[in-house]
């Protein structure tokens, strides 16, 4: 697996090779390719992880990507959470919880009720207001329980975010510091998942353009 | 002391969506300008933000905030080709319209309105969000926006057809994705740390 070439995490998750469609794309922003990566590396690659653990990043990593659908993101999370513990067996037991808990939160977003009276009230939308079930939220504990709760309500009805729900992580023992690294870890995910979905279809399109364009010059000699 | 939550319980909060200027106070403690240290100034990227209660908080993760802060310089103000500066504060009010950030929505209703002249158009869309009608261009960039928006995502090939279409080359369209994603990370953040506030001259 292991190449010469450095990938970034968008190009693994999407298999983009050196020269290929997506890499010239992504090419013709190079400050955002490369801040894009950079904010990777700084949220799970981190300088200091004293705050929060390399184990809870990667774990609420792979929670989100799954929420979102996107299985190779989570994969890697879960290789990057597999890799982060200490006991291959604890884990292992933790990232199959994860996806667990992932199960049982699927669902589809944005919806949730406005906090402004008024108006708005009326395009509330009905949806499910995660909670870790029971059996669950013994393995992983009350701290990363609590994270994936916060998670699940940033991703899905970000309208209903709250200051009782940053107390309800600070009674979960999570710092103010470690609050806005949770904050910024789900949030640049829900960047950096919709990026990976964009260029998917981008990829899929024009896979599609170029096997016509073949098609109809099947007659002509190879160019090059 | 650290651990404290912020409210603002005698303000007057906006109850629609707006283009007015509006103010925004965090649920926890941003550092001081004083306080800030050598690396979160760093964080910061420009000298100014250091004013701004939501940039030092967010300084309180120097690493993530600078890496932010130059994605997002980069995806809305590199625009010397791909999507004209209107169309991705566009793509950015439309998505915080659909996310349900008042704040975010506010400040890039104004930008798009700056660089558009549409302001009626823009006042519309805060109105209606995904539903309103702007022309074939605005919809559908506010169309794959609305897709982008939805988790999972929505964004298909019909939305890049509908975008081609409409005369976006293979950059603007990738401008278009990225310009609303990043507001899916934006608006996360000011929804969820702070609250915004209408100011009282308003």
């Amino acid at each position: 697996m292991t190449t010469t070439i450095v990938h970034d995490a968008v190009d693994t998750a999407l298999g983009i090779e050196p020269g290929s469609y997506l890499d010239k794309l992504r090419n013709r922003r190079p400050t955002t390719r490369e801040n894009a990566q950079a904010s990777h590396e700084a949220l799970f690659n981190p300088e200091d992880d004293s705050e929060v653990t390399r184990t809870e990043r990667h774990a609420l990593a792979a929670f989100i990507a799954r929420l979102h659908g996107d299985t190779a993101l989570a994969s890697l999370h879960r290789e990057g959470l597999l890799a982060s513990d200490s006991g291959p067996a604890t884990g292992t037991a933790l990232a199959d919880a994860i996806d667990q808990a992932a199960t049982a939160g699927a669902t589809s977003g944005p919806y949730g009720h406005y906090r402004e009276e008024g108006p708005l009230q009326g395009e509330n939308t009905p949806g499910l207001r995660y909670v870790v079930p029971t059996p669950l939220a013994a393995e992983l504990g009350p701290r990363l329980t609590a994270a994936l709760e916060h998670a699940h309500l940033l991703v899905f009805r970000p309208r209903e975010a709250s200051p009782e729900a940053l107390a309800t992580l600070h009674r979960a023992g999570w710092s103010t510091d470690a609050i806005v690294t949770l904050s910024q870890l789900v949030a640049f995910l829900a960047f950096q998942l919709r990026v990976a979905a964009g260029l998917r279809v981008l990829s899929d399109v024009q896979g599609q353009t170029s096997t016509h364009d073949k098609a109809t010059t099947t007659t002509g000699e190879n160019h090059s | 002391m650290s651990e404290t939550i912020l409210t603002y319980p005698g303000h007057d909060h906006p109850a629609v969506f707006t283009q007015a200027e509006l103010d925004w106070h965090p649920w926890l403690a941003p550092p001081t300008e004083e306080d800030l240290t050598e690396r979160q100034h760093a964080g910061l990227v420009d000298k100014g933000r250091a004013k701004s209660p939501y940039f030092r908080l967010l300084a309180r993760d120097p690493d993530i905030l600078a890496a932010r802060t130059r994605t997002d310089k980069d995806i809305f103000y590199n625009a010397k080709d791909g999507l004209p500066r209107a169309e991705r504060e566009l793509a950015a009010a439309a998505t915080s319209r659909i996310n349900g950030c008042i704040f975010c929505a506010s400040v890039h209703a104004r930008f798009a309105t700056h660089y558009s002249g549409r302001g009626e158009d823009i006042d519309t869309l805060l109105a209606k969000g995904a539903q309103a009608d702007l022309g074939g261009r605005w919809n559908a960039i506010v169309d794959a926006s609305a897709a982008l928006a939805a988790t999972p995502s929505q964004f298909s090939a019909a939305h890049v057809g509908a975008l081609r279409a409409e005369g976006l080359d293979d950059d603007a369209v990738s401008d278009v994705i990225h310009g609303a994603a990043f507001f899916n990370w934006a608006n996360r953040l000011m929804l969820s740390l702070g609250e915004p506030e209408l100011p009282s001259a308003a």
